[in-house]
């Protein structure tokens, strides 16, 4: 009993010499297949290399274009040639030029020898198969591809939407149900030598050579009609990205390769000394019996897939900047954001800290400069509190703090004399709690002693910016969770209105707000916007003022109503 | 992108070219090794101006990486750089004393060498006090990452500039000659980094880092661009636009994912802020040859002047590139 392999190699000719040459000295015969593009003089090089080995032959030169038939008459032809100069095979096993022996030659074919009949080819049908690229999969089977897709790609999209268009479909032989599979299999001698002597194979060949991917298919569609038994997943450990290319081993994967317990792995950078020299060294202990396990290659296959498909969310970066609406997430995490407090309670960042348990910004949009939570002129990350820098991108600045500080909620106020131009990006951001209160400008302006003209004209620009928020934050398109109080809505029950913010915050709290935080005195407030009224401007965001004064007038415990009982 | 705007980008490129054919005459050769280069050799190019004793580390440093040879154009230098490169096997030097601003700050002498030697081939393009960072840099050569880009068809490939800083006076340390700079210079910046998008171009135009937070505080709009394209894989007819911030054809600037994904960058440490800073921006100040009437280096002689600390408590120190990754300043994409 013995394992054979069948070589396809177009680079690197050196590493796929060497390999050869480790498979032959441990005894098993080598047929090796050179694409024609090769220049004569490498595969010369590469002949006289393994020429002290009679067990490396070489096979008919075929042009093998990816995607292409090439590579299947490659493959018969290697194939048919193991199988009649070395009688004793009984298992072939298809290798690229990029492959590389995981573990010792004996422990696949004790491997093999188990299981005698058994052909391991990835063969699934088109129905079940998720992993084809480009919305191909049964058309691969139905439609022609005459056309190179990697050098004539217009070509080969626009024949494509011809035959969609005109609706031709190829007929598929008689008895062939399309599989699929990877392209590296190890068949057994029987099966392989059913298939290439199949009577019917002139008209497989004709039907394959205008598959697309055939390759891909042509091997794991007829093992089908001959296999006796059929383990369907390939030997060869090969990985390929989310376009379908494949993925490639470098020296650091060394261990875990080593741990994977595979017995060939694909494809291996022609660079990667380390992985040659430790992997084609016969000193190398066995690790006898075990069956593979490529879960943990898997594993950091698809994480980096992910990577490349979805990113980080929130990160904006130089090689990540999605276009409005594929942002996957505008920032890093939630946050929330209080309009209005700062008016209507004292120190009400200093509260939030303290009760939430995290730092808690002042008006991180202020005019003069960034409040960070502690006073800080930097921040995580090293953001500058300059307004300028601010100003410059505040887009840039909010997600930046919010990637900064991910995995720590952020909070901070805002007012109506703040720069609120980022207030539509936070709207357009399901990570977003805001919650405004309007109308509290009055309680500090209600008590300003500046000529009162000023004052109201200080208090119009306050409602304009209040109004434009409100216009913002109602648009349709908002995602953040809102919720909007008039001064005198909120003033009424605030408890109530913070506990729910918090409740959103942290649904789990085990007991509810005990402290409370102290609201300004409201006295004066309701004569300061009749005046305002009277002066002639219209204070549309306080809501029914004469209730601040019914409020203040009624017995004690009504008055301070935001006590918890 | 309308045809006109896209012919006039075109007309640009041309210009630039004919610009790097007319300014050929400017250079003479110093020592050229080209002949014997492999159809594959990955090379890299700067100007240069007395930078003698940068240069033995920048040429170990890119030695490691596995850069199989170094272009310059020595643009007068008079501290022995010309002598020092044309000894060296792997180097190729040519000389010239013209102008720097007028041949747009060496691109047109470097466009026209790339054009001569580059063809077909992965080139990065740098400036002495920059050095190239990519993932797995540390066990994976980079023809391991060009090999990789080919695979995957991208011919250019993003690397932000990210300005590493002493903790306390940059004089404070002095460097000595063939010394690991990021050995004082242990600090960057982490997370305050701005970014827009240039219309014209379709590059990311990213400012920000410690020379944004300390000398153009006042004027975010000057600070210096960060955003680089130093690894292509170039064709004779491609050209720099503005250093090496962007290229034309405008398709190699569109490095990164639109879609909300991530394509692998890396990063360029920038060793500027070292003690030979000091002679250099009195030089420079009075050579006027940079860019913006050497704005920056105005920005830099006062802040050498005040006892200035780019440092401050959130500065993060330097690991290795796994530790950039993480922090979101470059990334892995799909590469494993």
């Amino acid at each position: 009993m013995s394992v054979g392999f069948v070589m396809l190699c177009h680079t690197a000719l050196d590493r796929a010499a060497a390999v050869a040459r480790h498979w032959a000295s441990a005894g098993a015969p080598v047929v090796i297949h050179v694409d024609t593009c090769v220049p004569k003089a490498e595969v010369d090089a590469m002949r006289a290399s393994c020429a002290a080995h009679p067990g490396i032959s070489f096979s008919r030169r075929f042009r093998c274009e990816w995607g292409t038939f090439g590579l299947v008459r490659a493959t018969q032809e290697a194939a048919a040639r193991m199988l009649a100069l070395h009688p004793e095979v009984q298992h072939v096993f298809l290798t690229s030029g990029s492959c590389l022996p995981l573990r010792p030659l004996g422990e696949l074919q004790a491997y093999l020898d188990r299981q005698p009949q058994t052909d391991f080819i990835e063969s699934v049908t088109t129905a079940e198969v998720g992993w084809t690229m480009g919305g191909l999969d049964a058309e691969r089977f139905t439609l022609r591809f005459p056309f190179s897709w990697r050098r004539h790609r217009r070509l080969f999209d626009a024949y494509t939407r011809m035959q969609r268009k005109l609706g031709v479909k190829r007929r598929i032989p008689l008895g062939l149900i399309p599989h699929l599979g990877s392209q590296w299999w190890c068949l057994s001698r029987g099966t392989l030598s059913a298939v290439l002597n199949d009577p019917n194979r002139p008209i497989y060949d004709r039907y394959f050579r205008r598959v697309w991917i055939p390759d891909e298919s042509y091997f794991q569609t007829l093992v089908r009609l001959h296999s006796t038994r059929i383990e369907s997943r390939p030997l060869t450990l090969s990985k390929f990205d989310h376009e379908g290319r494949p993925h490639v081993f470098y020296d650091d994967h060394l261990q875990l390769l080593r741990r994977s317990d595979c017995f060939v792995a694909r494809k291996i950078w022609p660079g990667a000394d380390k992985l040659y020299h430790a992997f084609l060294d016969t000193q190398r202990p066995a690790a006898a019996g075990v069956e593979p396990s490529p879960a943990k290659i898997d594993r950091l296959f698809s994480k980096a897939a992910e990577r490349r498909r979805l990113g980080r969310p929130g990160l904006y970066m130089q090689s990540r900047y999605p276009r409005a609406g594929h942002e996957n997430g505008c920032t890093a995490g939630p946050y929330s954001v209080f309009h209005g407090f700062s008016t209507l309670f004292e120190h009400y960042d200093a509260w939030l800290s303290k009760t939430l348990g995290l730092r808690a910004h002042g008006h991180l949009f202020a005019p003069e400069r960034a409040e960070f939570a502690g006073g800080d002129g930097v921040f995580n990350g090293a953001l500058s509190d300059s307004a300028a820098l601010r100003d410059y991108n505040p887009r840039s600045f909010l997600t930046n703090l919010l990637w900064n500080c991910r995995g720590e909620r952020q909070c901070f106020l805002t007012g109506p004399a703040d720069k609120l131009d980022v207030a539509a990006f936070m709207a357009g951001d399901a990570n977003a709690q805001i919650s405004v209160v309007t109308g509290t400008w009055a309680v500090p302006l209600s008590r300003e002693q500046a000529e009162f003209s000023a004052v109201r004209r200080k208090a119009a620009r306050f409602q304009r910016a209040e109004t434009e928020l409100l216009a913002v934050l109602g648009s349709p398109r908002v995602k953040a969770s809102v919720r909007i109080w008039t001064l005198v809505d909120f003033v009424e029950n605030p408890m109530e209105a913070i506990q729910s913010i918090f409740d959103e915050i942290n649904p789990r709290a085990p007991h509810r707000l005990a402290e409370v935080p102290r609201m300004a005195d409201l006295s004066g407030v309701s004569d300061f916007l009749q005046r305002l009224r009277n002066q002639g401007m219209m204070p549309t965001m306080v809501g029914d003022y004469s209730a601040i004064d019914a409020m203040l007038a009624a017995p004690k415990e009504h008055a301070r109503p935001y006590l918890v009982r | 992108m309308r045809a006109l705007e896209r012919y006039r980008l075109r007309l640009r490129r041309k210009r630039f070219l004919w610009r790097a054919f007319r300014k050929r005459r400017e250079l003479s050769v110093a020592a050229d090794r080209t002949g014997g280069l492999r159809p594959d050799a990955i090379l890299l190019f700067a100007t240069l101006r007395n930078e003698r004793v940068r240069l033995p580390y920048f040429l170990r440093y890119y030695r490691q990486l596995g850069i199989d040879h170094f272009i310059f154009v020595d643009n007068g230098s008079s501290d022995g750089t010309g002598d020092y490169l044309a000894a060296q096997d792997d180097v190729s030097v040519w000389h010239t004393d013209k102008s720097y601003r007028r041949s747009r700050y060496g691109q047109d002498w470097l466009t026209w060498l790339m054009r001569k030697h580059a063809d077909g081939r992965w080139a990065l393009t740098v400036d002495l006090d920059e050095f190239f960072v990519y993932p797995f840099c540390d066990t994976r050569p980079i023809r391991a990452l060009t090999d990789w880009l080919d695979g995957l068809g991208t011919r250019a490939f993003p690397a932000m500039v990210l300005d590493m800083y002493p903790r306390g006076r940059i004089d404070a340390q002095p460097y000595q000659e063939g010394k690991d700079p990021f050995e004082t210079l242990q600090w960057f910046d982490a997370g305050n980094y701005t970014i827009s998008v240039n219309a014209t171009y379709g590059n990311l135009w990213i400012q920000g880092g410690p020379r944004a937070r300390c000398m153009f505080a006042d004027s975010p709009e000057q600070a210096p661009s960060l955003n680089k394209v130093p690894l292509v894989k170039w064709r004779r007819d491609y050209c720099y636009v503005n250093s090496t911030h962007m290229l034309l054809p405008r398709r190699l600037n569109l490095t990164y994912d639109r879609s909300g994904g991530e394509t692998a960058s890396g990063c360029l440490l920038h060793a500027k802020f070292l003690s030979v800073l000091g002679e250099k921006v009195s030089e420079e100040l009075h050579r006027k040859q940079h860019f913006a009437d050497s704005r920056e280096y105005l920005r830099y002689a006062e802040t050498l002047n005040e006892d200035h600390d780019l440092w401050c408590k959130w500065s993060e120190k330097y690991v290795n590139w796994r530790q950039l990754e993480i922090l979101g300043l470059m990334s892995k994409g799909c590469w494993a």
